[in-house]
């Protein structure tokens, strides 16, 4: 048990999130009026999004030092896991441009930003299936999970700050989401939300590694 | 290191000119694409339109350049280089080679461009400046694809999936750029974006230099 500890913190904050997220009290705002509430949900996903990719960038580095398959593994799960919250979020982000922006993908750099970010991931899957032995796999794909990384990160947190014509908060000159818009009965929605979403990304990762792991397990007792 | 460098390019201009059809094979998929677009344009009204052609034919004539530069080597001539000098050398020396190469190109390929089609640019300067510094981002980024793809199952087919995601950031700061040229409002500092291509230029080239070694050997 001592150790599952912050599995149960994981569940208990994002349904503490979910139940304060829609039941909670919310500053009353020009244009955003309630779906200021979608802070909760769709940004928190970009939040678990950027940490897991960020997780699996240490593992690509650490499995080029010590080649240990079991890196590579996280690696590859956690950029699996990165891609799911990232497709929600880009779901629940469309679902709020239409109402606050009046057309679900206005031309932003942002969104185009993470639309070729993810197009970059899903290139590594596919490099990733079109090797087959395990170690060159493994050594290949970390290489280019690094450069995906680094593109990622230039164009969903460089790129659109440099443009003119963002309309994401925090970008091309427009205060950040904590500026106006974000009280305290916000933030003591909102921080533990982001803690409960990585919390839940980690552990999805970590049951499909152990997946990983036992059918790894399988196919040698096959062999044998 | 320094002069396994100098060699090693000295050996890539070598290479290059004994097989002269691979250069001509280049020059001429770039012009043809050219051609291609004079045939259906004839003459573009739209600056827009003069850039966004532009910078796809550059794009894929880039693509197609750099491409071969390990794919078209074999296991053998790999196997050699390697034991003569560290791969630090072989990657910087490719890079550097390829951001020539392409640059090369790039000119010639502004050249028939604005023959056949029109010249639209007002800041030469600006235009010529984002073009060398665009090419020499799209080498470094193709040069390392191009090592990753070649170590795939010989799927040269690879190479496309896998470049033009990483391309997409040096593509949006390049259009952003000359479209400034070509339409002469600098309404902000083009600097800021000339560092910003740089940077990724160097920080794409270093990347290169340090995840290499991690490739080539089986």
């Amino acid at each position: 048990m001592k150790a599952h500890w912050w599995k149960a913190l994981g569940i208990i904050l994002v349904l503490y999130s979910i139940v304060m997220g829609f039941l909670g009290k919310v500053p009353a705002l020009w244009v955003l009026h309630e779906t200021i509430r979608n802070l909760y949900f769709h940004v928190t996903m970009w939040f678990a999004m950027m940490t897991l990719l960020t997780i699996s960038l240490g593992y690509s580095i650490a499995y080029l030092r010590g080649f240990k398959r079991e890196y590579d593994v996280i690696a590859t799960e956690a950029a699996n896991v990165a891609m799911m919250f990232g497709a929600v979020g880009i779901v629940t982000g469309m679902a709020w441009a239409n109402f606050t922006w009046g057309e679900p993908w206005p031309n932003d750099p942002k969104l185009n930003g993470v639309a070729v970010g993810m197009i970059a991931y899903i290139a590594y899957f596919i490099l990733r299936a079109s090797i087959d032995e395990q170690s060159k796999r493994g050594r290949i794909a970390a290489v280019y999970n690094i450069f995906a990384y680094v593109m990622f990160m230039v164009f969903v947190n460089a790129l659109p700050r440099m443009a003119d014509d963002s309309m994401h908060p925090g970008q091309a000159g427009n205060p950040g989401f904590g500026g106006y818009d974000l009280d305290s009965g916000m933030r003591a929605v909102f921080y533990p939300a982001v803690i409960g979403w990585i919390l839940m990304g980690v552990w999805l990762v970590n049951v499909r590694k152990r997946m990983r792991e036992l059918e790894f397990k399988f196919l040698q007792n096959e062999l044998d | 290191m320094f002069k396994q460098t100098i060699s090693l390019i000295q050996k890539e201009f070598v290479m290059e000119f004994r097989q002269k059809y691979a250069l001509g094979a280049i020059v001429l998929y770039a012009v043809s694409t050219v051609f291609i677009c004079y045939l259906s344009f004839h003459t573009i009204d739209s600056k827009t339109t003069w850039n966004a052609l532009f910078w796809v034919i550059e794009l894929f004539a880039a693509t197609n350049a750099v491409s071969k530069s390990f794919g078209g080597e074999s296991k053998e001539v790999q196997l050699y280089t390697y034991t003569l000098a560290s791969p630090g050398a072989v990657i910087l020396s490719k890079i550097i080679y390829n951001i020539l190469l392409t640059i090369a190109l790039t000119l010639v390929t502004i050249l028939v461009y604005s023959t056949l089609i029109g010249n639209q640019v007002v800041e030469m300067s600006l235009f010529l400046g984002t073009a060398v510094l665009g090419a020499s981002g799209f080498a470094a980024v193709l040069t390392m694809v191009s090592a990753i793809a070649s170590r795939t199952n010989g799927n040269l087919a690879l190479m496309a999936i896998l470049s033009i995601p990483l391309l997409m950031p040096i593509l949006i700061i390049v259009i952003k750029l000359s479209s400034m040229a070509v339409s002469g409002m600098l309404l902000e500092d083009p600097t800021n974006y000339l560092i910003a291509l740089g940077s990724l230029n160097i920080v794409t080239a270093a990347l290169g230099y340090l995840l290499f070694p991690y490739l080539w050997h089986d």
